[in-house]
C-alpha cells in the first residue's frame, strides 16, 4: 500500500472532510460512552439538549464560542503564514489583565463609547506585544517560535497571577486572588437581556469575515500565504518576508489579546486565574479543525463550544464524566488531521 | 541472448488510460553500459520500477541469469543483484557514510553491529571502483556528487551486479557528471552491468555502449553508440526532427545594463569579486562557468534579492543603487531563476497567482488583488506560451518542468522586458522543451531585449550568445565574441585561464 498525492482536491471533498471527521469522532466517543455504561444515542441527545435545549444553555454555548472564534482565528492566521503561534493562552491573559488594569486605573472615568474601543485596543496591543517578542527572536536569532510562544504562556499566566495577588488585587474580594473590576462604563452591552451573551460574539463574527476577506482578496493575504508556503519563492517574488510576518503577528496576537479583553469586559468583569478554560490552546484545535479557514473557524468554534457546554449537561443528567467532551474534541482533531491527509493523498495499492 | 545477465521480455504496464510500457524487451550483457533514452513520460522510470519490483507488470517478465524474478518484490530484486540509484537519494543526512551504507543490511535483532567488517568491505569496494568517500563523514556535510557516490556504494555493498541509475546527472555539475561517467566505465570494466536513464543526448553518446530509445511507452530503436549520432537519437526520441535554434547575425543596440567593479559578500564570503559587464539591447551575453563559482549570486544581484558591497550598476544610463525585486521588475527586468521549483514558483498556489505575485502593484488597487485581471493575464500567458496541463486556477505544482518553465518565461516575456535575466533556463528540460526555451530567448533578442544568459551548458551558450564571459571563483573574465571562440578556448576560460583583455582578443 502506498500513498499518492492527489492531482485535484475537489471542493466537495474539502467540505466533507471536517463533517466526516466530526462524525467519526462522535462514533469513537460513542464507544467510550457505551463503556461507561450509558445508552449512546441518549447521551448524544443530552449533549444537544445541554447545549441548545434552553435559552440559558443556547446563550451559554454562544458565549463560550465567542472567545474560541477569536483564538481560533489567531491560530489560523499565524499558521497560514507558517508562524507557529502556540502562545494564544498567554496573549489572552495579557490582553485581559491589560484591560482590567487600564480600566480600573487609567480610563475608568471615560464614557462607554470612548472607553470600550480604547480598552479593546489596549487588550489587542497587549497580545501583540507578547507575540512580537518571540517573532523578533525568530527573525533576529532564528529561535524556534514554537518553543518561545509556548513557554511565554507560562510566563504570562504567572505574571497575571502575581498581579491579581499583588498590585492589581481587588481589596473588596475577601482575599480571593482576583483583579480589580473594570469600570461599569467598560462593561460590554448584552446581546440578550438576562443572559451572559454580549456583543463580543458580533465582534468575533465580523472579524472572522474580515480575516477571510483579508486573506483571500488582499495583496497582504496573498503575500502572507506565499511566505508560508515557500519562503524562498516568496522572497524571489519580492515579498518582504520580515514585514509580512510582523503584520501576521500583529493580527494573530491582537486577536488573541482581544479575546481576553472581551471575556473580561463582557462576561466576568475582572480577571481570575481561571478566566480561560484553555481558550488559547483550544483555539489551536479550532483552527486545525477548520483547516485554517477563517469561516470554518466559526463553525469549529461552535462545535467545540457545543461539546463543552453540552457535555456538562449530559454528565449531570446521566452520570457520565464530562471529560467525554475533551475526548470528543481531541478525537475530532485527530480525525480531521487524518481527513486532511486523505484530501491530499489517495491510497494506491 | 544467452550470455545476458538481464533479460526483460515483453513487459507492458498500464496506468488508467495511459499505456506506460507497451511490450518492451531489452537485454543487458555482463560489463555493458546501456542507456535508456527518452523524453519525460516515455516510460523509462516505469520500466525500471518494474525491474526493481516496485510495480507489477500487466504482462511480460524479468529474467536474471535466466531465472525469472518474482514480480513486485523489491527484496528479491536486491537479492538477485539489482541495485538502484534513485534520482532523489534515499539516504539519511544525519548518519555517517558507513552507517548509511550499512542501514538495512543487518538484522534488527542483533545487539551489536559489525562495523569493523562493514568498514573493511566498504573500503574494499571504494578502492576497487575508485569511489573514494570518507566513511566517517556525516552525509549531510557531503556535496551532492559525493552523496551520489554513497548511494552507488550502498548498492554495491548489497552485492549489486546490475546497477540502474535514474537520471544520475540531473543533480550534478558538469564536472561531477564527467567524473561519474569515468567511474561507471571503470565499473563496467570490473564486470558490472549498468543501465542509466537519461534524456540528455551528450551523455548517452559519451558513456553508453548501447542506446535504447523509448517513446510514448514503446521501444522505438536500439543502436550501438558507435553506429549512431546525436541528430538521429534526437529524432528517434522526439519522433520528429527537432533542431535547437541558433542565433542569426544582428547588430546590438544601446547599452542597457552596465556593471562596474561590483563585489558581493554573502555570510562573510566574497561571492563576486569586482566584476564588470555590459549588456546591450538586442544581444545575448552568455555567462559560462562551473556552478558554484558565483553565477547564482550574479543572478540574485540582478534579480534584486542580494545587495552589493561596492561597485556601480547602471540601468539604461541611470545609476541605480541597490536593486530591489520591485525595482527590478518595474525597471523592466524579466527574471528567470535558476531554481524554478523553489524560487520560480510557489507550487501550492494557483497558476494565476504565480503569474502575478512578483508584479502585484500592477494587479492590485488599494491593496486589493484584482483577481479577474490576474486570471486574464494568466490565460494570456497560457495561450501565448503554450503552457499545457493547467488552467489559471490549477495549482502550479501539477505542471511538468517544461510547462512550468514556459509559465515563468511567459510572465516575464509577455510584456517585452527591456532586460531578461535567464539563469540556467533549460536545465533539466527534455529536448523538445529546450528547443522551445531557446527559441523564446532568441525571439526576445530579436525584439530588442538585452538578454543575460547564465549557463553551464557550453553548447547552449555557443548557440545563443553573441558574446561570452566566464565566471570563475567570483571573478568575471572579459567578454569574447562567440564566433571567435571554440569549445577548447571556452574550457580554458572556465578553468580560469585568461589574461588581460587585449591579450585575449589577440589570442583568439
Amino acid at each position: 500500500m502506498r500513498f499518492e498525492r492527489r492531482e485535484h482536491r475537489s471542493v466537495a471533498l474539502v467540505i466533507a472532510t471536517p463533517v466526516l471527521a466530526v462524525l467519526c469522532a462522535l462514533a469513537l466517543a460513542g464507544v467510550l460512552i457505551a463503556v461507561a455504561g450509558a445508552p449512546v444515542m441518549e447521551a448524544y441527545w443530552r449533549i444537544l439538549v445541554g447545549a441548545f435545549g434552553s435559552r440559558l444553555s443556547a446563550t451559554e454555548t454562544l458565549t463560550r464560542a465567542s472567545p474560541l472564534i477569536l483564538t481560533g482565528l489567531a491560530a489560523a492566521v499565524a499558521f497560514r503564514a507558517r508562524l507557529w503561534n502556540i502562545g494564544g493562552e498567554g496573549q489572552f491573559y495579557l490582553g485581559a489583565i491589560a484591560v482590567a488594569a487600564a480600566s480600573s486605573h487609567l480610563l475608568g472615568g471615560l464614557a462607554p463609547a470612548v472607553q470600550i474601543p480604547l480598552l479593546l485596543i489596549v487588550g489587542a496591543a497587549a497580545g501583540i506585544v507578547l507575540l512580537l517578542v518571540p517573532l523578533w527572536l525568530r527573525l533576529r536569532f532564528s529561535v524556534d517560535e514554537v518553543v518561545t510562544t509556548l513557554l511565554l504562556n507560562f510566563v504570562a499566566v504567572l505574571f497575571v497571577s502575581m498581579l491579581i495577588d499583588g498590585a492589581l488585587k481587588d481589596p473588596m474580594a475577601f482575599g480571593w486572588p482576583q483583579s480589580q473590576p473594570v469600570a461599569d462604563a467598560a462593561v460590554l452591552p448584552k446581546l440578550l437581556a438576562r443572559s451572559r451573551l454580549h456583543i463580543g460574539l458580533v465582534i468575533a463574527l465580523v472579524l472572522a469575515a474580515a480575516v477571510h476577506l483579508l486573506q483571500s482578496r488582499t495583496v497582504f493575504g496573498m503575500q502572507s500565504r506565499a511566505a508560508g508556503l515557500n519562503a524562498t519563492g516568496a522572497v524571489f517574488a519580492g515579498v518582504p518576508l520580515s514585514r509580512t510576518l510582523v503584520k501576521v503577528a500583529c493580527i494573530s496576537g491582537g486577536l488573541a489579546g482581544l479575546a481576553g479583553a472581551l471575556e473580561v469586559m463582557g462576561v466576568q468583569g475582572y480577571v481570575t486565574k481561571d478566566l480561560s478554560p484553555g481558550y488559547g490552546y483550544s483555539g489551536i484545535v479550532v483552527a486545525m479543525l477548520a483547516n485554517l479557514h477563517p469561516l470554518g473557524v466559526v463553525l469549529a468554534a461552535l462545535f467545540t463550544a457545543t461539546m463543552f457546554v453540552g457535555a456538562d449537561g449530559m454528565s449531570r443528567s446521566m452520570g457520565i464524566p464530562s471529560y467525554i467532551a475533551d475526548v470528543t474534541v481531541a478525537l475530532s482533531l485527530i480525525s480531521m488531521l487524518v481527513g486532511v491527509f486523505f484530501t491530499q493523498y489517495r491510497i494506491r495499492r | 541472448m544467452t550470455n545476458a545477465v538481464l533479460d526483460i521480455s515483453g513487459v507492458s504496464k498500464r496506468f488508467g488510460d495511459n499505456l506506460a510500457n507497451d511490450n518492451i524487451s531489452l537485454s543487458l550483457g555482463r560489463g555493458e553500459i546501456v542507456a535508456l533514452l527518452g523524453e519525460n513520460g516515455a516510460g523509462k522510470t516505469t520500466l525500471m520500477s518494474i525491474l526493481f519490483g516496485h510495480y507489477v507488470p500487466d504482462s511480460g517478465k524479468v529474467l536474471i541469469d535466466g531465472q525469472e524474478l518474482p514480480p513486485g518484490k523489491p527484496r528479491s530484486a536486491i537479492r538477485a543483484g539489482i541495485g538502484m540509484v534513485h534520482q532523489h537519494f534515499s539516504l539519511a543526512a544525519n548518519l555517517t557514510v558507513l552507517e548509511n551504507v550499512m542501514a538495512g543490511t543487518e538484522s534488527l535483532w542483533r545487539l551489536r553491529s559489525d562495523t569493523d567488517a562493514a568498514r573493511q568491505k566498504l573500503e574494499d569496494i571504494s578502492t576497487r571502483f575508485g569511489l573514494i568517500v570518507d566513511p566517517d563523514a556525516r552525509l549531510g556535510d557531503l556535496s551532492v556528487g559525493e552523496q551520489q557516490r554513497v548511494e552507488i556504494l550502498k548498492a554495491l555493498y548489497n552485492d549489486a551486479r546490475i546497477l540502474v541509475l535514474d537520471e544520475p546527472t540531473a543533480v550534478l555539475t558538469n564536472l561531477e557528471a564527467e567524473r561519474l561517467f569515468r567511474t561507471l566505465k571503470d565499473m563496467a570494466r570490473e564486470g558490472l552491468s549498468l543501465i542509466f536513464i537519461s534524456h540528455k543526448l551528450d551523455e548517452v553518446m559519451a558513456a553508453a555502449d548501447r542506446i535504447i530509445v523509448l517513446r510514448g511507452g514503446r521501444k522505438v530503436a536500439e543502436r550501438p553508440a558507435k553506429e549512431t549520432n546525436k541528430a538521429e537519437l534526437a529524432e528517434l526520441m522526439i519522433g520528429r526532427k527537432v533542431a535547437r535554434p541558433v542565433r542569426e547575425p544582428s547588430t546590438p543596440g544601446e547599452v542597457a545594463l552596465k556593471v562596474t567593479g561590483v563585489s558581493v559578500s554573502i555570510d562573510g564570503v566574497e561571492r563576486l569579486k569586482s566584476i564588470d559587464l555590459s549588456l546591450r539591447a538586442g544581444e545575448i551575453l552568455g555567462i559560462i562557468g562551473v556552478s558554484g563559482n558565483g553565477q547564482a549570486t550574479l543572478a540574485h544581484l540582478l534579480s534584486g534579492t542580494v545587495r552589493r558591497d561596492k561597485g556601480d550598476i547602471v540601468l539604461f544610463g541611470e545609476p541605480v543603487g541597490d536593486l530591489s525585486v520591485e525595482g527590478a521588475v518595474q525597471a523592466g527586468i524579466g527574471r528567470i531563476p535558476e531554481d524554478r521549483n523553489n524560487e520560480g514558483a510557489i507550487g501550492e498556489m494557483a497558476i494565476w497567482e504565480n503569474a502575478v505575485l512578483e508584479r502585484l502593484p500592477r494587479f492590485s488597487r488599494h491593496g486589493l488583488v484584482d483577481r479577474s485581471a490576474g486570471q486574464a493575464f494568466a490565460r494570456k500567458i497560457i495561450d501565448a506560451f503554450d503552457v499545457r496541463g493547467g488552467r489559471p486556477a490549477t495549482r502550479t505544482r501539477l505542471l511538468s518542468g517544461g510547462n512550468m518553465q514556459k509559465l515563468i518565461l511567459g510572465r516575464n516575456l509577455i510584456d517585452r522586458p527591456r532586460i531578461l535575466l535567464a539563469a540556467q533556463p533549460a536545465r533539466g528540460l527534455d529536448e523538445g522543451a529546450v528547443a522551445a526555451v531557446h527559441e523564446r530567448l532568441l525571439q526576445a533578442r530579436r525584439d530588442g531585449t538585452a538578454v543575460l544568459l547564465v549557463s553551464e551548458d557550453l553548447e547552449e551558450v555557443m548557440a545563443l550568445a553573441d558574446r561570452i564571459q566566464a565566471i570563475v571563483n567570483g571573478r568575471l573574465s572579459p567578454a569574447v565574441a562567440a564566433d571567435k571562440v571554440n569549445a577548447t578556448k571556452l574550457g580554458l576560460m572556465m578553468a580560469g585561464e585568461w589574461n588581460e583583455e587585449h591579450e585575449i582578443s589577440h589570442a583568439l
